[in-house]
């Protein structure tokens, strides 16, 4: 049995049908067609799909579709403002903070989370507030740099 | 499969009650989810509770705290009165999981997924907290250490579903405090854990307290012969001693790949006498 939904993403009032059974990162991926989160472990130990739901880091992959009616989700694709990259996306790649990129979606909304609750954070709480995120390639130093980096910036 | 989302508890529990099939509630979902994915439930109905009214909201009350049922985690810490009071409490749910699923998890899942090594349940039954258990008939009362039957079980009936959990009101020079063992720094199970609750007196005298220990058991495991160890004390050296020596004979632990007997009766001491030690500083004592 499918459930009609009307939620509103990256600002936009957005309509779909899905059944009781997807996931919010398979109706973002599949009916939505934002394929910016990423289906790592599809079990909430990963991170790749994180996303943040009314003000919350979540796991896309850990939330029903059909639990959307009336909530705002923010992703990957509303990050950037239009041309111009979010400091933290400048700085990933100005800092070599990604190498395949299936991560780093999620990395970003993790680390937009934390510097929203705490604008200045230490390396320590940098490394809790993304334990959630697994990346396999880059040894996660060149992350923690590049938020700090954006987290200066960001406090200008 | 179908999704429902009632406004008011009596409808949940309505729904629930009279569903014929398999019925699951649905709160944070992040025990609910991963069963779904790996096949071990198929529900036939999901009754998110979420939309009841008050359900994700902390209230300080003359009694204490009232914590709804779908209360994310990661908002008890953004609570100052109640970090304040339960400092334990607090530190024990947010160290479920990561910050992602601590923005969906709740006490009242953790405590009801019912595994052993639920960080928020020893702290939880060290606190002395009760959950607000509602039916369609009504609604009844359960102190916390009772809720867990073992491992995966829950003594809810059908029909029966947590709409809140209660903290008591706290008693001035108070303080508890939840340790867990985990050979990561984050992101991991407890290998042992342990939540002291106390009040001292005027002269550092320990008056009341409770201790509960985690993963060494089929359930989490109130104490009794622990706090009354710690009791009329100051908490000295003699008094940890012998805190832990009945904190590891109070252990059924198992022997697994995370931790050997040996090791988990051993360290369920070593937390015992440390997180003890934290209480006690935070009640005000020296």
């Amino acid at each position: 049995m499918g459930v009609h939904v009307q939620t509103t993403i990256n600002g936009d009032a957005v309509e779909f049908a899905c059944g009781v059974d997807e996931s919010l990162l398979d109706v973002l991926r599949n009916r939505v067609g934002l394929t910016g989160a990423k289906e790592g472990c599809g079990t909430g130990d990963c991170g790749a799909c994180s996303v943040i739901l009314d003000g919350r880091l979540v796991c896309s992959c850990l939330v029903l579709g059909a639990e959307m009616n009336g909530k705002s989700v923010e992703t990957i694709e509303g990050m950037a403002d239009g041309n111009v990259l979010h400091p933290l996306q400048q700085h990933f790649i100005d800092g070599a903070a990604l190498q395949c990129g299936v991560c780093t979606p999620g990395f970003l909304m993790a680390a937009q989370a934390l510097l929203r609750k705490n604008p200045d954070p230490t390396e320590e709480e940098i490394r809790f507030g993304l334990a959630g995120n697994l990346c396999r390639c880059t040894g996660y130093d060149k992350i923690v740099r590049a938020v700090q980096a954006a987290a200066k910036e960001m406090r200008g | 499969m179908r999704y429902e989302v009632p406004v008011t508890a009596k409808e949940a529990a309505s729904l629930l009650m009279k569903e014929k099939g398999k019925a699951f509630v649905l709160a944070g979902g992040t025990d609910l989810l991963v069963k779904m994915k790996a096949g071990v439930v198929a529900p036939d109905l999901i009754v998110d509770i979420k939309a009841i009214k008050g359900i994700k909201e902390i209230k300080k009350t003359a009694t204490g705290f009232t914590i709804g049922a779908a209360v994310p985690c990661a908002a008890l810490d953004e609570n100052a009165a109640l970090v304040k009071a339960w400092p334990g409490v607090v530190e024990a749910a947010n160290l479920i999981g990561s910050k992602q699923v601590q923005g969906r998890c709740t006490m009242a899942g953790n405590l009801c997924n019912a595994s052993p090594a639920a960080d928020s349940v020893p702290a939880l039954i060290a606190a002395g907290a009760k959950v607000v258990i509602t039916s369609s008939k009504g609604s009844r009362k359960l102190a916390v250490e009772d809720v867990p039957a073992g491992v995966g079980r829950n003594n809810l009936k059908k029909g029966e579903f947590i709409t809140a959990i209660e903290l008591p009101k706290r008693a001035p020079k108070s303080g508890d405090a939840y340790l867990r063992f985990i050979p990561r720094t984050e992101m991991d199970i407890a290998v042992v854990s342990c939540a002291v609750n106390l009040t001292i007196d005027g002269k550092g005298i320990i008056t009341k307290a409770r201790v509960s220990l985690g993963a060494v058991a089929i359930t989490a495991l109130l104490v009794k012969e622990a706090a009354k160890a710690i009791i009329g004390t100051k908490l000295d050296d003699a008094t940890k001693a012998k805190l832990a020596d009945i904190c590891s004979a109070a252990c059924k632990p198992i022997d697994d790949k995370r931790g050997t007997v040996e090791f988990r009766t051993t360290v369920a001491g070593v937390l015992a006498r440390r997180a003890a030690e934290t209480a006690y500083t935070r009640a005000g004592g020296k």
